[in-house]
């Protein structure tokens, strides 16, 4: 490998950039944009539920039960109705997400340990279903109470985001989200790009090595991927206050072998594109499931076991451990080494496929 | 053997079932511009490709410089230089940023750069555009700095394939002014054409017609062999005279050129003779004289003998 002709391709690369407009915004845009949208649009933990209560208890012991759930602030009194059978016309009509239905029996059942109170849900939404799931796991009753269960409910309230502000949890899953949508995507056209352009028929029939011709197209991204990186870090802790309780610098290396992982993807998948449209679509075949799968919309346990292999595979599920670790629990990359060695494995297969893969030929 | 630049024999290329390039054999020597002529799809742009070492001949042996293809292309890649058919210079970047990145890639010291570019611009009349992006330059612009940076390493060979196809003809010609400039300082080119005029100035040249190499020799070599064969007919009606002499069996072709028509006869019956007799019996008179054969004409007989050939299984 000669340095000064991987420099070359570098600098060739970087100048081209510089003139090619929509990329550039895409780099900058993207991360914005994202950010935004998930960090104030997209709300994965919802709160003000609208909600109508049917109380026909009516005693002491049922209203404080009430009181609990709606101080929780996941959902939202908007109606007080006689009946069960109203509660269902409301949520019919999409008045409300949720109803909820105290028996007259409420006490007796209490003390059987029988369901007390009835939460009806939209159940066609999902994320409404989830949050009520985590309501109806509300203790009916104060610690004091004679009634001591076995099933001691779970408490919602996750340990690391008390007050369940969904930003905390999306801004650094969001930097794996964005390097993997971007950093395969460029790399993947940018290869392809040239072949279709015929600039690579002139490429290959110069001393170049296909290592400096793969290096020297990737790298100059590898520095963009850290750009956005940081550029993410910065406006999730200036608008979200986003913790950064681990190393920066862990930060910064577990993302840098996120990027070398995508990067080497998107050769991968450059070595077989025939176009940039279909370079493309391939990258969307990754894309997909590493939002689906990754932990990043939702949770890795929750998941039935072949999605969880499939996971292992994908970069962006090692990253999402790595950097969630790293700056909202504040462990260190000693501490998440298998999932540091889950992304070099990574790297290290897709590179040699890719450079096998790549031929100085036209056939 | 070490005389020739290129030797290559039983050279075969298939993409499926269609043969490109069949069973070519091929010597050009060195120092020399060698051309090659043939119409679109006849095989020329694969031939030079596999030459060059970029695809893989599915037959044949190939010798280029002394390095046998392909499996020597890597060394073989420091002293080529390739001009291919479309444009494959960087449109993005600019003139000058063109020629250095090749000059850095073929291994150029950062001395030696700065002074090449900056020849290469001045030899090429480009140095006003230096800092033009490459994609806005006119087409013949665009084309000498194509060679411009084809030879940025001054290779020993150079391969040009289709290099005036979208230049025009003022352009063509000081193109070819260029190319036997660097013939005449040792360099060996290979040149891709479908025009004739330009395969007249090549040293030697070869016509290839569907993937067959057909005929080979020096323009002059080649036109001999049809001397007695060819003549110019002046009518007063050229088209009913073309209509009429084109059935007589031992007329090859007929071409009308402005009121002229440019007859190319069989080599067992040419003879202004039998054309005139022909005129007179349709009953319009003209003037039939001899006139010397063209490379148009080799190719007609070329690619006519060989359609027959290939008709007739032996
Ligand atoms: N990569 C390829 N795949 C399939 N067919 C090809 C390929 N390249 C060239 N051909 C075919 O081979 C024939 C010769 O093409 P080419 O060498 O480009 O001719 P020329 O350069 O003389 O115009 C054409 O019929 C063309 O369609
Ligand atoms: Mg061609």
């Amino acid at each position: 490998m000669n340095p000064r002709r991987l420099w070359a391709i570098m600098v060739k690369e970087l100048r081209q950039l510089r003139r090619d407009r929509v990329t550039l915004t895409m780099i900058l845009a993207m991360p914005i944009m994202q950010l935004v949208l998930f960090g104030y649009a997209i709300n994965l933990n919802l709160r003000h539920l609208p909600a109508a209560v049917a109380d026909q208890a009516q005693t002491a012991g049922s209203r404080a039960a009430i009181q609990d759930m709606l101080a929780s602030g996941v959902i939202e009194l908007r109606a007080t109705v006689q009946s069960p059978q109203q509660l269902t016309d409301l949520l019919r009509q999409g008045r409300i997400s949720v109803g909820i239905a105290v028996p007259t029996d409420f006490e007796r059942r209490k003390l059987d340990g029988r369901e007390a109170i009835q939460v009806m849900v939209d159940g066609s939404d999902n994320v409404v279903q989830a949050a009520a799931a985590q309501l109806a796991q509300y203790p009916l009753d104060p610690p004091d109470d004679f009634h001591a269960r076995a099933e001691q409910p779970v408490s919602v309230v996750g340990f690391y985001n008390p007050q369940r502000r969904s930003p905390v949890n999306i801004v650094p899953g969001l930097v794996g989200v964005i390097l993997t949508m971007t950093m395969v995507l460029f790399t993947a056209v940018a290869i392809v790009r040239e072949t279709e352009r015929g600039n690579m028929e002139l490429l290959i029939t110069t001393p170049v090595s296909r290592t400096e011709l793969m290096l020297g197209k990737v790298l100059p991204y590898a520095a963009i991927g850290l750009l956005q990186t940081s550029l993410v870090l910065l406006l999730g802790v200036w608008l979200f206050q986003v913790p950064i309780r681990g190393h920066l610098g862990d930060v910064y290396i577990a993302a840098s072998l996120l990027i070398l992982a995508n990067l080497s993807l998107g050769l991968l998948i450059s070595t077989r594109a025939k176009s940039q449209f279909q370079a493309m679509q391939m990258t969307f075949f990754v894309f997909l499931p590493s939002i689906l799968l990754s932990g990043f919309m939702f949770p890795y346990d929750g998941m039935p076991r072949p999605a969880q292999w499939l996971s292992e595979l994908l970069p962006l599920t090692h990253f999402m451990r790595l950097v969630r670790g790293i700056m909202l629990r504040g462990a260190t990359l000693g501490d998440l080494w298998p999932d540091g060695m889950a992304l070099l494995a990574f790297i290290a297969v897709m590179l040699t496929l890719a450079i096998r893969l790549f031929h100085k030929r036209l056939d | 053997m070490t005389e020739s630049a290129i030797h290559a024999c039983g050279l075969t290329k298939r993409f499926g079932a269609l043969v490109a390039v069949n069973a070519v054999n091929l010597d050009v020597p060195r120092a020399c511009v060698y051309g090659f002529l043939g119409p679109n799809g006849s095989g020329k742009s694969t031939t030079i490709r596999m030459l060059c070492g970029l695809l893989t001949p599915s037959g044949g042996e190939i010798e280029v410089l002394g390095l046998r293809m392909p499996q020597q292309a890597e060394q073989l890649k420091r002293r080529i230089g390739y001009m291919t058919q479309k444009f494959s210079l960087f449109d993005d970047l600019s003139v000058r940023q063109n020629l250095e990145f090749l000059a850095t890639v073929q291994g150029l010291t950062r001395q030696q750069e700065k002074g090449r570019v900056d020849d290469l611009l001045r030899r090429y009349r480009l140095d006003d555009r230096q800092d033009q992006l490459a994609g806005t330059l006119s087409g013949g612009q665009k084309q000498r700095l194509a060679l411009a940076g084809a030879i940025v390493h001054a290779p020993e060979l150079l391969f040009l394939d289709e290099p005036t196809s979208a230049v025009d003809p003022e352009s063509r010609r000081d193109f070819w002014e260029k190319l036997f400039e660097l013939a005449d300082e040792g360099t060996t080119i290979l040149v891709s054409t479908h025009y004739m005029d330009e395969a007249e100035r090549c040293h030697r040249l070869a016509i290839l017609d569907n993937g067959n190499l057909v005929a080979d020799g020096t323009p002059s070599e080649l036109t001999a062999t049809l001397a007695g064969r060819t003549f110019l007919v002046r009518s007063a009606s050229p088209r009913h005279a073309k209509a009429t002499l084109a059935s007589l069996s031992d007329v090859l072709s007929v071409a009308q050129i402005g009121n002229e028509l440019r007859v190319l006869m069989r080599e067992s019956g040419a003879s202004a003779e039998a054309l005139r007799a022909c005129l007179g019996q349709a009953g319009t008179s003209g003037e039939v004289e001899g006139t010397p054969p063209n490379l148009e004409d080799v190719f007609v007989v070329a690619t006519r003998a060989h359609g027959a050939r290939a008709e007739q299984p032996a």
